[in-house]
């Protein structure tokens, strides 16, 4: 007895460990901080109901501040002598202003035939509130959700979805690649245009190109393709993506171009550097300077 | 007196070898009723020169192999053919569209016959290959003048199979019936029907009706497997039997005349380094089929007028008719009710007619210009022929030029160029370009003449200073070997055609006229700056002279630490010397 109540003794020695305590006060005060940080937090209560004019107002000081000089003070365009400044935008939309903002096109640089995409410079919030200005000049596409750009969203049984990337990939070749290239590589346009390649391309930005149809790039309202064929557009361009390379190096999906210069470059290339290799092995095993022929 | 010990051979009789073994018996059969040995002691001994840029026809030679193994596998899964089918196969992207039989077989050799795309991009690699190093080997053959008398008419068989391994190209670029594919069709269609009255009745014949029709395909699969491979082959064969016939050439260089042929026989040298050579070609089709995509029909899907995508090229080998055709102005020009389309007519007929017929003529033309009857076997330094080498060369950037011109919009994309700003730098830079490269590289050639002939008279410069007692610099020449200064001088004088001067045998003046007029003009204008070797009196001086110059510098040698260690000659137990 006495040797099973010493053994006793020593697992409840073990049985609350010295930072025990340490920890429970510790996880209690995660779980109070996180509770107040979800739930009660000022911030997020302010956020939350944050209204409409608010928002409005806050984009309205960023505008005047990053966006006025071209556009104007109320987003009207501004017209120079020699033509169009920054155009109207009025009835452009709050998808516009988030395309060409979290693409980084806006603000653009410098004046040129296309804003090229950069790192962003307005924060997520910032763009909320800034769309929010622009959309309250006038009726436009409104910043689309996920369950507009995500086909997986529209609720399609795997049969339903499969066909639906089919689509897509038909709907890509017909409507896309003529300037996009069939790998999304992207592709030239006259006088320095370009499309720009589509393989980093966010699926939301993805769907506000289409909708509001960006610098040189036509606009595929809903009326002309409906939301569900954008969405298949979007998950054809990721299918690819996630395809393994099936032919190996894919020599950066530009067609025949690349392919010749790998074919010269490298296989001509290699196969001359093969047949001086060849010719400079002579039959006698062993060369001496003084052997050598002086035919070079 | 015994005659055991003697030989018996000189008997009434022929003696005979023991009986034979039996497989001697059986060699001995195919022997004396084929002549294999005959003919194999005489071939296997067959004396090829040894130099890396003989053997770029060669790879030719064995990419064709390779598309004739790869090709044969290929057939027994295509099918050509254009009749509307559901893709049922692995690729998930296009299963279930509607599709042509051709490209639904293409894909599945690409997705479900084991090891097909391997096959097919073998197939398309080598093909690449294959037209790229006929072009190299031509390069060659020209640089070095070996299509001279007699080898003109291999000339001509060369660029013909050129042009035929164009075509064979073409037509199976065309075969899958993807994107690309349909999109070369159509501008194919477009060049047929530009040509004049009778471009429409070509093109309805040539796709049994209205484009893409349904007959197309199926025609320019016999025409790839069948018709051109079939031609191909025999202009190969022919091609081969002209080389032996006519031995190779060979570099001059001592012990080597127009006579002889001096090199290593076939067995066991070429055998070796040909058949190692074959299994190179091999591996790089391998290599290159097995890591690097290329096609990928897949992305492209199948034919459909109403699509297009960007980066719609040719392969490598259209891209000059490609960039002509890019660059070419829209110019058109209307009689009689018939349209003639500028546009298409210069870039599709007339400029490759133009190219084919300088090529195949160029041997002819020349000959013609220097009245040379003779044979060559012996090879000419670039260097020799300064007019020629400057024409290829402004060739090549000509050809540079349209290439670029046919990929110009990849090239504005990828290095952030204005498409319309390329297309008017091409318009203006093939006709300046070339003839700038022209007069560049012909000068360059004849400052390399300059050169041979300063080492002949002079001596190579030796890379060592000498210093005079008057404390002038001047650098050390010394003679080059006999062996190099006879292969430097192993090249005819360059003669200028004279009109006065040509009498036949029987003092009868060659008949004047524009023809020969144009001929002394052009005479002069390829031969006149050359650079003529020095003369046996000119090299006796320029000896003499060293000599002189030699018996001044004896005795300023004296021992300098570091030229022990020239690389000129052994080092081992050399020392600096302390001094």
């Amino acid at each position: 007895m006495r040797f099973l109540n010493r053994s006793a003794g020593r697992l409840s020695r073990h049985r609350r460990s010295r930072v025990a305590g340490l920890l429970v006060m510790l996880l209690g005060l995660l779980f109070m901080g996180g509770l107040y940080q979800v739930v009660l937090s000022p911030s997020n209560a302010d956020t939350q109901t944050k209204s409409d004019e608010e928002l409005i107002k806050e984009g309205r000081e960023l505008f005047l501040v990053g966006c006025a000089f071209c556009h104007g003070q109320n987003g009207e365009g501004i017209k120079s002598a020699d033509g169009q400044y920054g155009p109207s935008l009025v009835g452009v939309g709050g998808a516009a202003v988030n395309f060409q903002v979290s693409t980084g096109r806006m603000p653009m640089q410098n004046p040129g035939q296309q804003a090229p995409a950069k790192e962003p410079v307005y924060s997520e919030d910032e763009i909320d509130a800034l769309s929010a200005y622009v959309a309250s000049l006038g009726p436009g596409p409104e910043v689309p959700t996920a369950a507009e750009y995500d086909i997986d969203k529209y609720g399609l049984s795997a049969d339903e979805r499969r066909d639906a990337v089919v689509r897509g990939g038909q709907l890509f070749l017909t409507n896309c690649t003529a300037c996009h290239n069939f790998d999304g590589s992207g592709g030239a346009m006259p006088w320095g245009k370009y499309a720009p390649s589509l393989r980093s391309t966010s699926e939301k930005n993805l769907y506000q190109a289409m909708l509001t149809g960006p610098q040189q790039m036509p606009v595929f309202s809903d009326e002309v393709m409906l939301p569900q064929d954008k969405a298949s557009i979007i998950a054809y361009l990721e299918s690819i993506k996630e395809e393994p390379s099936h032919g190996g190096f894919g020599l950066g999906g530009l067609g025949p171009v690349s392919e010749g210069m790998f074919a010269w470059l490298f296989g001509i290339g290699g196969l001359v550097g093969f047949a001086y290799w060849i010719a400079a092995h002579t039959t006698r095993s062993t060369k001496t300077k003084s052997s050598e022929g002086t035919q070079a | 007196m015994s005659t055991a010990p003697v030989a018996n051979t000189n008997g009434k009789q022929a003696t005979s070898a023991g009986k034979p073994s039996k497989g001697t018996r059986v060699v001995g059969w195919a022997d004396e009723r084929l002549g294999l040995a005959t003919a194999a002691k005489k071939n296997l001994r067959k004396v090829f020169p040894d130099h890396w840029s003989f053997m770029l026809g060669e790879i030719a030679l064995w990419s064709f192999v390779v598309l004739l193994l790869t090709g044969v596998f290929l057939t027994l899964w295509f099918r050509p053919s254009m009749a509307e089918v559901e893709y049922m196969g692995t690729y998930e992207q296009l299963r279930g569209l509607h599709m042509s039989e051709a490209f639904v077989s293409t894909m599945n050799i690409s997705f479900d016959v084991r090891g097909g795309l391997l096959m097919r991009q073998m197939h398309h690699w080598a093909a690449m290959l294959f037209i790229a190093s006929m072009l190299v080997h031509m390069m060659r053959v020209f640089l070095t003048g070996a299509f001279r008398k007699p080898r003109e008419v291999n000339w001509v068989i060369g660029g013909v199979l050129i042009l035929l391994g164009i075509l064979e190209g073409f037509s199976g670029y065309s075969l899958p019936d993807d994107l690309l594919s349909g999109t070369g069709m159509r501008i194919a269609q477009g060049l047929v029907q530009a040509t004049p009255v009778l471009g429409t009745y070509m093109s309805f014949f040539m796709f049994g009706g209205e484009f893409p029709g349904d007959a197309v395909i199926s025609r320019l699969y016999m025409v790839h497997i069948l018709l051109l491979p079939a031609l191909i082959l025999a202009l190969i064969a022919a091609h081969m039997l002209l080389l032996v016939y006519h031995k190779h050439t060979q570099w001059p260089g001592p012990g080597r005349t127009e006579e002889n042929v001096v090199g290593y026989p076939m067995l066991p040298v070429y055998m070796a380094k040909a058949g190692g050579f074959f299994f190179i070609v091999f591996g790089f089709s391998a290599f290159m089929g097995g890591l690097m995509t290329i096609n990928p029909v897949w992305k492209y899907g199948p034919y459909d007028p109403t699509k297009v995508t960007a980066g719609s090229q040719p392969d490598w080998y259209m891209g000059i008719a490609e960039g002509t055709l890019r660059i070419m102005p829209g110019i058109e020009s209307h009689f009689l009710g018939v349209t003639l389309s500028w546009n298409i007519l210069i870039p599709g007929m007339i400029a490759p007619i133009a190219l084919l017929a300088t090529v195949l003529a160029w041997p002819f033309l020349e000959a013609w210009v220097t009245g040379d009857k003779r044979e060559h076997h012996l090879l000419q330094r670039p260097r020799n022929a300064p007019t020629r080498t400057a024409f290829l060369v402004a060739m090549m950037s000509l050809y540079g030029l349209l290439w670029i011109g046919g990929g110009n919009d990849v090239l504005a994309v990828l290095f952030h160029l204005n498409l319309n700003h390329i297309t008017w730098f091409l318009r203006a830079a093939i006709f300046i370009i070339p003839p700038l490269v022209f007069i560049f590289v012909k000068r360059w050639c004849i400052s390399l003449q300059r050169h041979d002939n300063e080492m002949l008279l002079h001596g190579y410069e030796t890379g060592i200073i000498m210093r005079s007692a008057e404390g002038g610099y001047s650098e050390r020449h010394l003679p080059v070997s006999d062996d190099r200064a006879y292969t430097i001088t192993a090249r005819d004088r360059d003669e200028i055609y004279d009109p006065a001067t040509d009498v036949d045998a029987n003092g009868v003046a060659a008949p004047g006229g524009r023809a020969t007029a144009l001929r002394e003009k052009l005479s002069q204008a390829m031969f006149a700056d050359n650079v003529q070797k020095p003369t046996a009196e000119e090299l006796e001086e320029g000896h003499h002279h060293a000599e002189h110059e030699h018996e001044l510098e004896a005795g300023l040698d004296h021992a300098a630490d570091g030229h022990q260690f020239d690389g000129r000659h052994p080092v081992e137990g050399e020392e600096l010397r302390k001094h």
